[in-house]
Formats: C-alpha cells, structure tokens, sequence
C-alpha cells in the first residue's frame, strides 16, 4: 500500500536498502535541525504576547485609564479649563468626580437596591428609584457627582448594576464670591451664565481665561456693600471698580448673590447681574457729564455760572433744588450743591443735539459691550425734547447700567479718553488705546471738580484721609408704574482716586436702602453710598499699591481747589 | 496512574503506556478553561443577539467533551490509520467545502457553513488539519524516492485549498495554511534559495490580498496608520486587560463582554484578561506553547519523516492559530477573525482542531524503534 515498498528493477534489494537508511538519515537531520529554529521562533513569538501581555496590563496601570478617553459623556475630553483673576487665583475649576447610575437589566432586586440606596441619599425617594431601577435601559442615572466618600459607601452596599461614569464637576473654591461675573454651568458642564457662558468655547477647548478681577478688591468691597446694605436695610446693592488706563473691571459687586456650586441658590433676584442687567436713573451723579460737556464745548468757564433762584417751570414739570440756595451758582457750587436748576441750565447752554453727542461717546446711549452675557440696554428718551435734555442733565429721564456710568466717569477723570470696559485682562502689551472723548483740560477740571464735591459738597462721607478721593453723590427715586415712589431710592456714589492722578474708578449703590439715625435720616447717595467708597479705598488702596499722602502734600494738592471755594463762597455772600 | 497494568496489552492498555499524557492534559485543561470563559464571555453576546442566555454555554459544554472524545480517539490510531483517516477526511472536506458557495449558508459576509440538520458546519475547518497530513505524506515520500512527484501534488493541493479557502473568502485561514504548508516544505528540506523564494511570493501574496480585498485592507490600514484610533473591538480588548490587572475583576465582573460582538469566539482573550487576570492569559500562553513545544521535543526523537512533517504541521497549525489570535487581540496585528483553540465558542473549529490534536497524539505515541538519536 505504501509508497516505499515499490520495487525499483535497477538497484538491488540490499543497495536499495542502504541507500534509503542514507537518504532517511539525512532528510531526519535536515528536519530536526529546523524543527529547532520553527521551535525557537515559536518560543520567541510565545515570549512576545506573554511581554505584550504585562505591557498592556501592568505597564499601562500608572497612564491615564482608556475608559477616559472613549466613554466620556459629553463627547469633549479635554477638562473644561480654569478661570483665574489677575492675580492667578483660580475661581472656576473642573474636579474629576465619580457619578452613579444603574443598568436596570443587571439590578436583582430593585426595591432592595432602592431601599439601600434611599439610606445613603435620603433625597432619593425609594418610589422614584425603583421606577428607574426597572426601567427597560441600560442607562439610568442615579446621582451625580459623589464625593470619594458617597462612591466608597456606594460599593459597600454591593448592589449588582450600579456603575460609575467619570466625569468632571465645576467648582468655584471662592463660593459666592464674583459669582455674578463668574456665572456657572449646568449638569453637562455648558456655561449657563456670566464668563462660563459668554467664554464657554475657550473653556471648553482646555484654554484658562484670566479675569481683570482682583479677588482680594473684590472681597473686600463685597463685604463693605453687604454692610452699607445690612446698615440701611436696603434690597441690594452693585459696586464697579475699574482700572481707568485700560477700562479693566478689578470688581464688579451684585448683591444678593449666589453659589455657582448650588446653582438652587440662582433664582430670581440673586440671580439678577445689578451691575451689567439692573439700569437705573442714576440722579446727579449725571450732572458730572452735564458740567464737562459744557466745559468741553466752551459754552462756560469755571467761574462763570446759572442762576437758580426760581424753579424752572415747563409744561407739567417744576424743577427744583435739593439743597436749595436760591441764587446764582458758580459750575462748581451747581456740582457742590449739586443744583438741578443749575444744572438743567447748563445742558440748555449745551444743546440737545450737542448733549446727546458727547452721552453718546461717553457710552451712556448703548449696552456695555462686556463680556458677561447679562447685559441690559440703557432706556433713552423716545423723543428728545428740550424737557429730555433738562432732566437727563440731573440724570432722571434716562437710565443706565452702574457698569456704563463707571466706565463714563473713568473717561471725564484719566484724561478724556473712552475705554470700552471688560472683565479679561489685557496682556500688558496689548493695552488698548481708548477713544478721546473729551480734552486733556477738561478732565483736569472734572477732576478738580470731584474732589472739590468731596471736600465741600455732598460727598464727605467719601472722604479717605491720604487717599484724595474725588467723586460725585447721586439719588434718584425709582420708578414703579411710571410713577416716582419718594420712598424708593437708587443712592449711589461714583468716585476716583487718587483724583490728583487717577488710578481707578468705584462706584457703590445701594437698591433702596432705608434712612435711619446713623444717616441723620437720610437716605442719599451721600449718606449711604458714600461711605461704602471711603471703607474700600480705605482698605484697597494698600493691596494695590497706593500710597497715602501726607497731610501737608494733601493740603498742598487741594489748595487751588480750597482757595477757589472760599473766594466764591465770599462772593456768594457778598 | 495505575488505571492499566504495564502489562496489559488491550488497545486502551497500549494507548495508555505510549500516548503523551502530559500533552493529553494540557488539552483538557484548555478545554476545562475554554469552558470557563464561555461561561463568562457568552450570556451577553446571547442576549444581545436575541437568543437564551446560556445557549452558547450549552453547545460549547457539548462541544468540548465531543472535541476531548474525538482527539483521544483519533488518538488510538497508528501513523497509516492517521495517514488513511486524513486521506478520506482530505477528499471529504475538499468536496463539501467546494460545495459550500452553492450549498452554504451567509454568515456576517462570508459564506463558510453548511446546514446539517440543527449544527452547521464548516468544512474548510476540517480541510486544514487533513490537508497538513496528507502534504506531509507527499513531502516525506518525495524526499525518500526522488522519481515520486510529492513535491509537485504538495504544492497543486495546497493552490487548491487557497483557493478554496480565499472563495469564502477566509483570509486568515489562507495565510495560517501558506504558512504551515511552507513550513512543512522547509522541514522536508527545501533548499534555502527556494525558502527565500517561498517567502517571497508569500509577501507578494499578502500584498495582493490587501489590494484585492477591502476588508484585509481596511483591518491593515487601521493597524497601521498610529493616528487613527484603533478599532472599537481592540481598543476594547486593551481597555478589558488593563481593567483586569494582575489578578481580574473577578468572574462574571467584566464590562467588555457587553461591548463587543465578538467577546465569545476572537475576542474571549481579552475576557479572560478582565475578568481573570494577566496570571491566568500567562497560564493560558504557557499551556499552548507546552503543547507546541513539547510536540516538537517528541517530533525531533522521531524516526519516520512522515509522522516528523505531520505531526509538526498540525502543531504548527495549532500555534498559529493561538498566536494570531492572541496577537490580534493585544493589538500586535490587524485583527484576523480566527478562534483561540479550545478557548473560544465554535462547534465545527473546536472539532477539527480536536481531529488535528488527536492526530498529533496518536502520531507521537511512542512505538517500537521510533527513537533514532542523531548520531
């Protein structure tokens, strides 16, 4: 049958014989000989996968899980990226977190894990997990982000079904401080509000935002609003300070406020951005814009003046003085006194085209162009008649946001320029330039002007002893209805210091707060506003770095300023 | 390990005394694990797929004592039973796999099986290990007597198996039996040249398979380019070994198997690594290059050329098989679509590597005047 035993007819049987035994010799040789180099590949390639092996299974252990990178919730897999303020301080950060959920098909016995689980988070209602737990998925979330400890009890429980996804969770480590500019995110990590919206792409790409926010300014200027609010039983209150060379915002206060980290605490009220959102008729602080369009424009002088012995009357509406003095004012005495007449009077001189011109490069007529989403309109009047013009020169008629009017004010005092105001900062060599809205003269006399009402006028309570500040009071009755509720008030306080050369601007106000004894019972911007802008200057002046000035040097400063008041107040009394 | 006296001459008697036990174990064990995993990786893909979760389970636990019976048995034969046992099983599966395009059933793009009754069947499973004898049958007989044209009938069955096996088309099978079929030819003594020329055409023929079929391309596109994320299935794979660690999250605690399609047949390495650990994939690597390497010891004792070239192409087969398997799944490879032997679900593939084994046991049992130490 087999091949081997054919007879070859030329070779004898024994030659045959041994020729084969040769022939099998060597063949089994040959194939011995690379049988062991088949086996030694074999043995090599064995060794690979048992190396490959502990590779992937040990070596990998240290890396980052793959897991992570294929399984994440919300497609992006780059950590949503910090928010600082200027200083480095990080106020929004992204923590890896553990979130729970079940597949319903893995869960025995559903009412069990309901009843363990309802243990453990007692605002899980056992109904509505069980329900969840018997749903026909194979995803169902149960709660999100567990604390190390929460996902640690979880897997004592040893309930089959119930997994964890990875995840971030955002966290603001300062609470509800600059919550308003800071915003937050929702469940699935979008931006909802303030930066984490209106910079969402940014974060989102892995790329850190920094804030012109300085924390330690912010704090402190939260605190000191919260206690003008506290003292005058006021509703809320917003405060701006803004670094008037570049239109950075090193604060910007709203209260109330919220805790991004329980966004519950975002409702309606908390969750309103006074500063950007709230507008407001502002009341006299307007009448600084009023006094440095009319210088500006040339219609009057420093010493010139308006007499405000009568009540201007037109139409239906009677304007009348405050702090009546019944005679001709000086421009300084019409800021001093702050005298509507006075004031109405001038922006008469101005004109209305005129007036509109510079409120509008002043940024009054349009939304602040700031980077938080939450930004109102300012209202104008529809028509501008000549009443419009009168009354908006003593700031009624016309509301704007606390945020606008700062940043209006930082151009009157740091030289005539406009910047647009923001809440980035600026690299230091992309400083912007501004717009010049006003001359360099007119805003040396604005500044005169401000310290002159805080020296003398209704502004003392401002006063810093070293610090120069200079400023403006405003009090305005709010409108409810259309009509002016004399108990409402919007008292505010719009500042810079050191005036002499202005670094920044504050502005504090407070949302109808209360008189009482300590304000002699008044409820003014004077009163109440004003004091909140002293205690900050007070206490920021130090962390950013302004010196205070000697008494003598103060006195030096104001002299001009000092020396022209006593000769009009002679001339006033001659 | 006294169940037969030394004495008793019974067939069993005799199988008892020559067969390698060692290696005989180590195929039950295998068999014992691949058991185990199919346990763990089958359920889901069962549930997925609509049927009861335990119906691969229940086949496979047929399946495995079948295959245990079937290599012992075969393992009873001497060298020309297997050689007569291959021959049959050669031309019977050359037949119905012929058959298979006119007479087959289409599973996932590949028309492999055949309906018998409740089992399908997939001949070219049982062409291979037929095959492999009945070359190495051709092989010795040419190496013997040079007027006999072995080499030549080696080589024309071995374009007609390519070419059947490509009509499926299984690539993967292709390139385990070029190799095998090579390897055979260098062990009856090829001259190098024609090694290096072999080697040659078998790089040519790769590259024509990755030009001629999209799938090999995509899969070999996919390994190699390093900016593209590696297939779901292998990235899985990774994920399952790394999740499992040393010692595996314990039975029944792994993800993967819900993930992929294929956790119970390519893929059940990668379970056995999540759920058991690196400790036992070492085991498993260790037990199949045991039964390699320990057939190639007794091979290189061996006296016939015949029984050399046989039984080294049935463990050759055997290896590559877990080597590409297992290679795939650790990403050192494009994924190839090919079963971990023993380990992995597979009714026709468990038993035709059952035949394969079997033959290599009977043809290493040891028999008067095998041993013939190179002098």
């Amino acid at each position: 049958m087999t091949l081997e035993r054919r007879n070859n007819p030329f070779d004898s049987d024994m030659a045959r014989r041994v020729r084969l035994d040769g022939i099998r010799k060597a063949a089994l040789d040959t194939g011995r000989n690379r049988l062991l180099v088949t086996g030694v590949m074999f043995v090599l390639a064995f060794a690979v996968i048992s190396g490959r092996l502990i590779d992937i299974t040990i070596l990998e252990q240290g890396s980052e899980p793959r897991v992570a990178q294929s399984e994440g919730v919300t497609g992006s897999t780059a950590a949503r990226a910090d928010i600082v303020d200027r200083n480095g301080m990080v106020l929004a950060t992204s923590l890896p977190t553990a979130s729970l959920y079940a597949d319903p098909f893995d869960v025995l016995d559903a009412a069990e894990a309901a009843a363990k689980l309802n243990r453990l988070f007692p605002e899980l209602a056992p109904e509505g997990l069980v329900e969840r737990l018997t749903s026909k998925s194979h995803f169902v979330w149960i709660k999100r982000n567990l604390t190390p400890d929460q996902q640690y009890e979880v897997n004592r429980l040893g309930i089959p079904g119930l997994y964890f996804q990875r995840g971030e969770r955002r966290t603001y480590p300062h609470g509800r401080l600059a919550a308003h500019v800071l915003g937050l995110t929702d469940v699935d990590g979008r931006g909802i509000a303030g930066v984490e919206k209106s910079m969402d792409r940014v974060l989102r790409a892995g790329e850190a935002v920094r804030l012109s926010i300085d924390l330690r300014v912010q704090s402190l200027f939260e605190e000191e609003l919260a206690k003008g609010i506290r003292d005058f039983s006021a509703i809320g209150g917003a405060g701006v300070i803004m670094d008037v060379r570049s239109g950075e915002l090193v604060a910007m206060v709203s209260l109330p406020d919220f805790d991004p980290n329980h966004p519950a605490t975002m409702v309606a009220d908390t969750g309103f951005n006074r500063t950007t959102k709230g507008v407001y008729e502002m009341g006299s602080t307007f009448k600084l814009f009023t006094a440095a369009m009319a210088l500006d424009s040339g219609k009057v002088g420093l010493e010139g003046g308006y007499d405000a012995t009568h009540p201007i009357q037109v139409s239906r509406f009677t304007i009348t003085d405050y702090h009546g003095k019944r005679r001709w004012l000086s421009v300084r005495e019409i800021l001093v006194y702050s005298s509507n007449i006075g004031a109405a009077k001038m922006a008469l001189d101005v004109g209305t085209e005129r007036q509109k011109d510079y409120l509008k490069r002043l940024g009054l007529l349009e939304a602040a162009a700031v980077e938080v989403p939450e930004i109102a309109s300012p209202l104008v009047p529809a028509q501008w008649r000549e009443i419009n013009t009168m009354t908006v020169a003593f700031g009624h008629g016309i509301a704007v946001s606390p945020i606008q009017m700062t940043a209006g004010v930082a151009a009157l005092v740091n030289g005539g320029f406009r910047f647009e105001p923001t809440v980035l900062m600026h690299e230091p060599s992309l400083m912007p330039a501004g717009t010049r809205v006003l001359s360099e003269k007119t805003s040396q006399r604005m500044r005169a002007l401000m310290r002159l009402v805080v020296v003398a006028g209704t502004g003392k309570n401002a006063d810093v002893p070293g610090y120069l500040v200079g400023g403006k009071t405003g009090t305005a009755e709010k409108q409810v209805n259309g009509r002016y509720q004399g108990n409402k008030l919007f008292s505010s306080f719009v500042g810079a210091f050191p005036i002499d050369a202005p670094r920044y601007v504050i502005l504090a106000a407070l949302d109808e707060p209360k008189p009482n004894a300590q304000s002699m019972g008044y409820a003014t911007g004077g009163w109440v506003a004003a004091p909140v802008v002293s205690r900050v200057v007070a206490r920021m002046a130090p962390l950013v770095g302004i010196e205070p000035v000697t008494e003598q040097r103060e006195r030096e400063a104001m002299a001009p300023v000092q020396a022209v008041y006593r000769v009009e107040g002679a001339r006033a009394a001659r | 390990m006294t169940a037969f006296a030394r004495t008793d001459t019974s067939v069993l008697g005799r199988w008892w005394w020559t067969v390698d036990r060692w290696a005989l174990a180590a195929v039950i064990i295998l068999a014992a694990i691949g058991a185990v995993m199919t346990l763990a990786a089958s359920p889901p893909v069962a549930i997925r797929i609509g049927l009861e979760p335990f119906h691969f389970v229940r086949r496979q636990l047929v399946f495995l004592p079948l295959a245990v019976a079937v290599a012992t048995m075969v393992s009873l034969l001497g060298p020309k039973g297997i050689r007569r046992l291959a021959l049959i099983g050669f031309v019977a599966a050359l037949v119905a796999t012929a058959a298979v395009p006119v007479l087959g059933t289409e599973v996932k793009g590949a028309v492999r099986w055949i309906q018998l009754g409740a089992f399908s069947v997939q001949p070219s499973e049982f062409l291979k290990p037929t095959f492999i004898v009945v070359a190495a049958w051709m092989f010795a007989e040419r190496r013997l007597d040079d007027r006999f044209p072995g080499n030549l009938i080696a080589t024309l069955l071995f374009l007609l198996v390519c070419g059947l096996l490509l009509l499926q088309p299984d690539v993967g099978m292709t390139v385990v039996v070029a190799i095998v079929w090579g390897v055979q030819f260098f062990l009856a003594g090829l001259p190098l040249v024609l090694v290096g020329l072999i080697a040659v055409v078998f790089v040519g023929g790769a590259v024509g398979a990755y030009m001629s079929f999209a799938h090999v391309q995509y899969r070999v596109d996919r390994f190699l380019d390093p900016e593209a994320k590696e297939g779901y299935q292998v990235e899985k794979a990774l994920q399952a070994f790394q999740n499992g660690g040393l010692f595996g999250r314990g039975p029944g605690e792994g993800q993967v198997k819900s993930q992929l399609p294929d956790a119970h047949a390519d893929f059940i390495f990668a379970v056995a690594g999540e759920e058991f650990g690196l400790l036992i994939c070492v085991v498993i690597v260790a037990l199949f290059a045991f039964i390699v390497l320990r057939g190639f010891a007794r091979v290189y004792q061996e006296s016939d050329l015949f029984v050399m070239l046989a039984a080294s192409g049935l463990l050759v087969m055997f290896g590559l098989q877990a080597l590409i398997n297992m290679a795939s799944t650790v990403h050192l490879m494009p994924p190839k679509g090919m079963t971990l032997p023993f380990i992995s679900y597979g009714g026709s593939s468990t038993l035709a590597l059952a035949l394969g084994i079997g033959m290599v046991l009977a043809l290493t049992r040891g028999r008067p005047g095998q041993r013939s130490w190179p002098q």
